[in-house]
């Protein structure tokens, strides 16, 4: 499946490999979550108080539209969080969220 | 010394933090993002390429300035600089900020709050969906990452970012489908005249820039809906002035009414706020020194959005106010608050030629989306204005319109105009709603997490320096 977002610029950065739910996927270094997610994916979460899905809003912080959780539990705010290699990154909860020990 | 505390690094607080080190303080500095400048002089990460003239146009000399000259600052640690970082909660002289290594209290004898703005939104039937973003978002990941939020983009609101976007989306190969802005157009030639008599540059620049969009640019449009299935968004439902229905297919949707002052902070920090019917929005009180209480002063978009030079020039004058104050200083304010007036005739000029579309607001359908967060219904808030007697506060603990995770950053002003519609009253008598601590989200493992680095935050002048 094809993504939300297009690239336009700043094509040539070292590529940095993650996993959004199980699946292997290619982000660019300086990418925030949201941007490597959407790239590939059309949303990034599904809505808690509606049927339809999630992709974020204000892209500055402010919203809270794009928080999506790590696979050992911790809560990520996608829009703000810098793409590091090797995340492994979850639209959905695991177990309880924030529950890391 | 006395410590000052600065929240927020873009124009405001880079220019109030300047003021203060040339007068031999050594101001602390937090600032949410992971490098200063604020959101119009954004800067993408390290290793982008794109030089500032692409990034930040006509305003490119003016960002690389403050860029170099707050980096300087912080090279030369003339101030203790905080990226990454978050305020939490306010309280008399302490900050709790919440950064990548855990939570720490700053102490501080005086507050310089430049917190900014967001988006001012106006809710639009299926503004929920994926793919429909902020202005300011479109215009961030475009700056801030090079990437545009859709293939096929329809601008929708009023204000000057509305035909600035267009024209860097444009430019940097993105396909906008078309521009809508309910501003009629003849409310933009008369206030137009006033914006250009306060600053016949800035508006002949807008002006230039609106030519250049061409037909694709429509005025007085009123937004019916936005349709969509599980993929997102896929056409936004529109009229024109006449009436006439227009639906333009697209697969993202972005959309802002100028900006809304993030006041959360103020609110914390003590500040008492009025309605302001120009700007469509509570504001909080400032003297002519931007004094909103003892050792407490506010500049930049977040006390009242101006825009980018107006917030350099209160960020001057915030410091400048401090400095009287701890009778450090004795230069005349007069000349930044000459200049401010000039910013503030142009802003309101501009608020009434692009005005918030309180029409559109107050006759959405029942089923309408307001509270984003919670996905709170317009019919929801109606069924319980009355019960609540078209208070703000109490509607929101009835509804929790205003509740939910933004703190109402995003839906207060149209919970307010519906509330007002429903009862018979204006938006201003519905009440403001109060903040809360943590002024945003935060998780449990980032709090209980103390900084390390706390005791070392408060600058030592440099031996040099005295
Ligand atoms: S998109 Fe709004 S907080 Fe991330």
């Amino acid at each position: 499946m094809s993504g939300r977002l297009v690239r336009l610029a700043e094509k040539a950065r070292p590529p940095l490999p993650f996993e959004f739910d199980g699946e292997a996927l290619t982000g660019l270094e300086g990418d925030t979550v949201l941007t490597a997610i959407l790239l590939s994916k059309g949303s990034l979460r599904q809505a808690e108080f509606g049927p339809e899905r999630r992709a974020g809003f204000c892209l500055m912080g402010a919203c809270q539209d794009c928080w999506i959780w790590q696979d050992d539990g911790a809560r990520v705010q996608a829009c703000a969080t810098p793409l590091v290699s090797g995340m492994r990154l979850r639209s959905e909860p695991v177990g309880w969220p924030g529950d890391e020990s | 010394m006395s410590r000052v505390l600065i929240i927020g690094a873009g124009p405001a607080g880079i220019c109030a933090a300047q003021a203060l080190v040339a007068a031999g303080l050594s101001p602390v500095v937090v600032d949410s993002a992971a490098r200063a400048g604020g959101q119009i002089y954004r800067r993408p990460p390290e290793g982008f390429t794109r030089p500032a003239t692409t990034l930040y146009g006509s305003e490119a000399e003016k960002a690389r300035r403050l860029h170099r000259d707050f980096d300087a600052l912080v090279a030369q640690k003339k101030i203790a600089y905080l990226p990454s970082s978050t305020v939490m909660a306010l309280g008399p002289g302490a900050a709790e900020v919440v950064g990548p290594e855990g939570r720490c209290t700053l102490k501080f004898d005086r507050l310089i709050l430049a917190s900014g703005a967001t988006d001012r939104l106006a809710p639009v039937p299926g503004w929920e969906l994926p793919g429909t973003y902020s202005l300011g978002a479109a215009q961030i990941a475009l700056k801030a990452q090079g990437v545009a939020l859709g293939r096929k983009i329809v601008l929708a609101g009023s204000g000057p970012l509305l035909t600035l976007l267009a024209c860097q989306l444009r430019h940097a190969g993105a396909e906008v489908a078309a521009i809508l802005d309910t501003a009629p157009m003849s409310g933009q030639i008369r206030h137009g005249l006033a914006m250009a008599c306060a600053r016949p540059w800035v508006t002949l620049r807008g002006l230039r820039m609106r030519l250049s969009l061409g037909q694709s640019y429509h005025a007085a449009v009123s937004l019916e809906r936005i349709d969509g299935d599980s993929g997102g968004v896929r056409a936004l439902h529109w009229r024109d002035g006449r009436g006439r229905a227009h639906v333009t297919a697209c697969d993202m949707v972005a959309m802002g009414w100028h900006l809304r002052a993030d006041t959360i902070l103020a609110d914390l920090a003590g500040a008492s706020f009025e309605w302001s019917s120009d700007f469509a929005q509570w504001l909080p009180k400032r003297d002519a020194m931007l004094r909103a209480g003892q050792g407490i002063y506010l500049a930049g978009d977040g006390a009242r959005p101006l825009g980018a030079d107006g917030a350099e020039l209160s960020g001057r004058l915030a410091a400048l106010a401090c400095l009287h104050d701890l009778e450090l200083s004795q230069d005349d304010p007069a000349p930044l608050q000459r200049a401010l007036a000039r910013m503030e005739a142009f802003a309101t000029a501009m608020s009434r030629a692009f005005p918030w579309p309180a029409e559109q607001v107050r006759g959405l359908p029942d089923r309408a989306v307001i509270c984003r967060c919670e996905g709170i219904t317009a019919r929801a808030l109606r069924a319980l204005a009355r019960e609540a007697g078209g208070d703000a506060n109490r509607a929101k603990s009835l509804s929790r319109v205003g509740m939910g995770r933004c703190q109402g950053r995003y839906c207060q002003l149209a919970g307010a105009e519906i509330l007002a519609a429903t009862t018979g009253r204006s938006p201003a008598q519905t009440g403001r709603l109060r903040a809360q601590s943590p002024a945003r989200p935060v998780t449990v493992g980032q709090w209980l997490r103390r900084d390390p680095r706390q005791d070392h935050l408060t600058v030592e002048p440099d031996e040099d320096r005295r």
